[in-house]
């Protein structure tokens, strides 16, 4: 810590755009968890192992083929969908409904499975990507940008807002928040619910998997990075609300900054004791989550 | 109504029996298990299996018989662990008092994660993801925590001259340790099923308005439930710090040591008394057989691959969840004969 107080601040403020554009990412990631959750009340325990899986197929694009994630991202997210998708119809769909310790079970199964395929095939080592723009930054006033961070944030923005624009202006968009609003009235009109399930399982993976490439940018993936990323998904949602679109996307903001802030006010090993002193908070006095109404 | 007849009060008699055999099986292992090549390690496999079974057992009172859902039983397990071999290491007090302040420590924190969770109306998922905040936050205060070793981790020294005062010695004193609290458990989690509190607990795990609109005192009932349970544990938590003699907040407080306790009463049947038992020995015989199907592979296909270990085991969970989403117990309890009620019961 800097005895100059301007520098200080200048500090601080730089880590909390830092945890900006870094929660962007992060609030992409939990909005396949809150996606998943709002449709069919299933809690996806595997969130974070999906999350390595898509940081890993970014890697192998950028190691067998050369591309940049943000290139890669959208066949990554495309086959994450795939992957979603075909889970739902065969394994997951005939847990919804059950109680949570069954679907958790299930999921952890499935979590073992998705960071051992990763183990087996990529091996215990880290791997990251070198793009060439990885050391430049932007300037703002006296605030330094990098620009991986920046790219990956606006990434995230989009892959958001395309999303938003599915749910609210498509028909299968539409559809499926009609089967969450209400899952015997979707039946009574005639829509094909097990469908629409299985589609939206598949958007969720798709997000986390555009999150992992994105993430991928930032950070060195490992297949032990899983469980935590499961952990900062499942806080970001509760304090943003389960089930909430804006709330996953705030929640990821706001968890990003408190990670960046811990790291310059406290040692870095206490990160993530704001985060879940966040969420026991959020749990016990608002877990309808900081931003949702209370119902 | 004599004790006994409560334990027994509509157990088949052939259960009973059978019950019988694997008590004294279990109280003859070691020696028998001698007359195998490796002996040592069926042995280790066995304690595995009994220690697996305790804690789940433990587990189990809380979700099985009260119905909620803890994810952070590891919290129970680290702090009983800490407790004991901190006052062991640090001021010289044997781990048989220790033990006490361990039980006590742990049903501090589980009465305070209990009563905010309960006080404050979580339930399900929303309970279980308390559960794992407290054990991380946890986690993260003992990585800083000096007086335990913080996170260069806590050790015991093996003690060549240790005797089981200190519990210190051979597998052989932790196999009928262990065996001792799991039957002791067995006879325990029983008991509670026969009482008053027992009917209670499931009564609120069925339905929780239910159960306050007959009057029964859900808060003070759901954390008996934590406070029995977090104490059991915490038994277990310093069974194991004196076993395995280390301790690191990484480990011992970790996720995946909470999703361990979950997994032998699920996967053996919830709520039901040999669950804990059967996942026990069915989870740990299925990882020493992909451990040894692994090392096959690698010694006579030169197959080598990190994780294909797991990946057999997730593949067998998740065939089990699938296929016996109940638990493979009541399943093998209906083939066996042992669900029917004797004859004589009104």
């Amino acid at each position: 810590m800097s005895a100059d107080p301007g520098q200080f601040l200048l500090t601080l403020l730089q880590a909390i755009v830092m945890g900006l554009l870094t929660g962007m990412v992060y609030g992409l990631m939990a909005l396949g968890l809150s996606v998943i959750f709002g449709v069919m009340r299933v809690v996806n325990f595997a969130h974070g192992e999906m999350m390595v899986v898509g940081m890993y197929l970014a890697w192998l694009a950028f190691d067998q083929l050369g591309l940049d994630p943000l290139v890669s991202l959208p066949a990554v997210a495309a086959a994450l969908f795939v992957f979603g998708y075909v889970l739902q119809r065969t394994v997951i769909n005939p847990f919804i409904g059950l109680p949570e310790h069954m679907q958790f079970m299930l999921l952890l199964a499935v979590a073992i499975l998705l960071v051992n395929a990763c183990l087996a095939i990529a091996g215990p080592d880290t791997h990251g990507v070198q793009v060439d723009y990885m050391f430049d930054s932007f300037n703002i006033g006296p605030l330094v940008l990098d620009a991986v961070r920046v790219y990956a944030a606006l990434a995230a923005l989009v892959v958001a807002g395309l999303l938003w624009l599915f749910f609210t202006r498509t028909r299968a968009g539409k559809a499926i928040r009609a089967a969450a609003d209400n899952h015997i009235g979707a039946l009574v009109v005639g829509l094909d619910v097990r469908q629409l399930y299985a589609v939206t399982f598949g958007i969720g993976a798709a997000c986390v998997g555009a999150a992992g490439a994105l993430m991928l940018l930032i950070v060195q993936v490992h297949p032990f990075l899983a469980i935590d990323y499961t952990l900062l998904a499942f806080v970001i949602v509760i304090v943003g609300g389960l089930g909430s679109m804006s709330g996953a996307l705030a929640g990821g903001l706001l968890i990003g900054v408190s990670e960046a802030v811990a790291g310059v006010l406290l040692q870095p090993s206490l990160k993530s004791v704001f985060s879940f002193g966040l969420l026991i908070l959020v749990l016990l006095l608002r877990p309808q989550g900081l931003l949702a109404r209370r119902s | 109504m004599s004790i006994w007849q409560r334990l027994t009060d509509g157990v088949p008699a052939r259960a009973l029996g059978a019950l019988m055999l694997l008590a004294a099986l279990l109280l003859a292992a070691p020696f028998l298990l001698r007359v195998l090549p490796a002996g040592d390690y069926w042995l280790s496999i066995l304690i595995l299996v009994i220690y697996f079974s305790y804690i789940g057992q433990a587990w189990n009172i809380m979700m099985g018989f009260a119905g909620q859902l803890s994810l952070g039983h590891a919290i129970y397990l680290g702090l009983g662990g800490y407790v004991a071999a901190a006052l062991y290491v640090n001021l010289g007090i044997g781990p048989w008092l220790g033990v006490f302040v361990a039980i006590a420590a742990a049903m501090l924190a589980g009465g305070l994660i209990g009563f905010l969770g309960f006080r404050f109306s979580l339930a399900g998922v929303y309970f279980a993801l308390l559960t794992i905040a407290f054990a991380e936050f946890t986690r993260i205060l003992f990585d800083h925590f000096k007086w335990v070793g913080g996170s260069g981790g806590l050790f015991l020294k093996v003690e060549a001259e240790g005797s089981a005062f200190n519990l210190q010695g051979s597998p052989l004193l932790f196999y009928y340790v262990i065996l001792a609290l799991a039957a002791a458990v067995f006879v325990l989690c029983r008991w509670l099923l026969t009482s008053r509190l027992g009917y209670y607990w499931l009564a609120i795990r069925e339905d929780p308005e239910a159960a306050q609109a007959a009057g029964i005192n859900v808060l003070r009932t759901k954390l008996l439930a934590v406070l029995i349970s977090a104490g059991l544990t915490a038994v277990g938590g310093v069974w194991s710090a004196f076993y395995y003699k280390n301790l690191f907040p990484e480990s011992a407080f970790a996720m995946g040591r909470s999703i361990e306790v979950t997994l032998a009463p699920i996967i053996g049947g919830l709520g039901t008394l040999f669950g804990p038992i059967v996942g026990s020995a069915l989870l740990v015989g299925l990882g020493d057989l992909f451990t040894t199907l692994a090392e096959y592979l690698a010694n006579t296909w030169g197959i080598k691959a990190a994780g294909l270990k797991q990946i057999g085991y997730g593949l067998a969970l998740l065939l089990i969840v699938m296929f016996r989403r109940d638990g493979v117990w009541p399943w093998l309890a209906r083939h066996l004969g042992f669900d029917r009620q004797r004859e004589d019961r009104p």
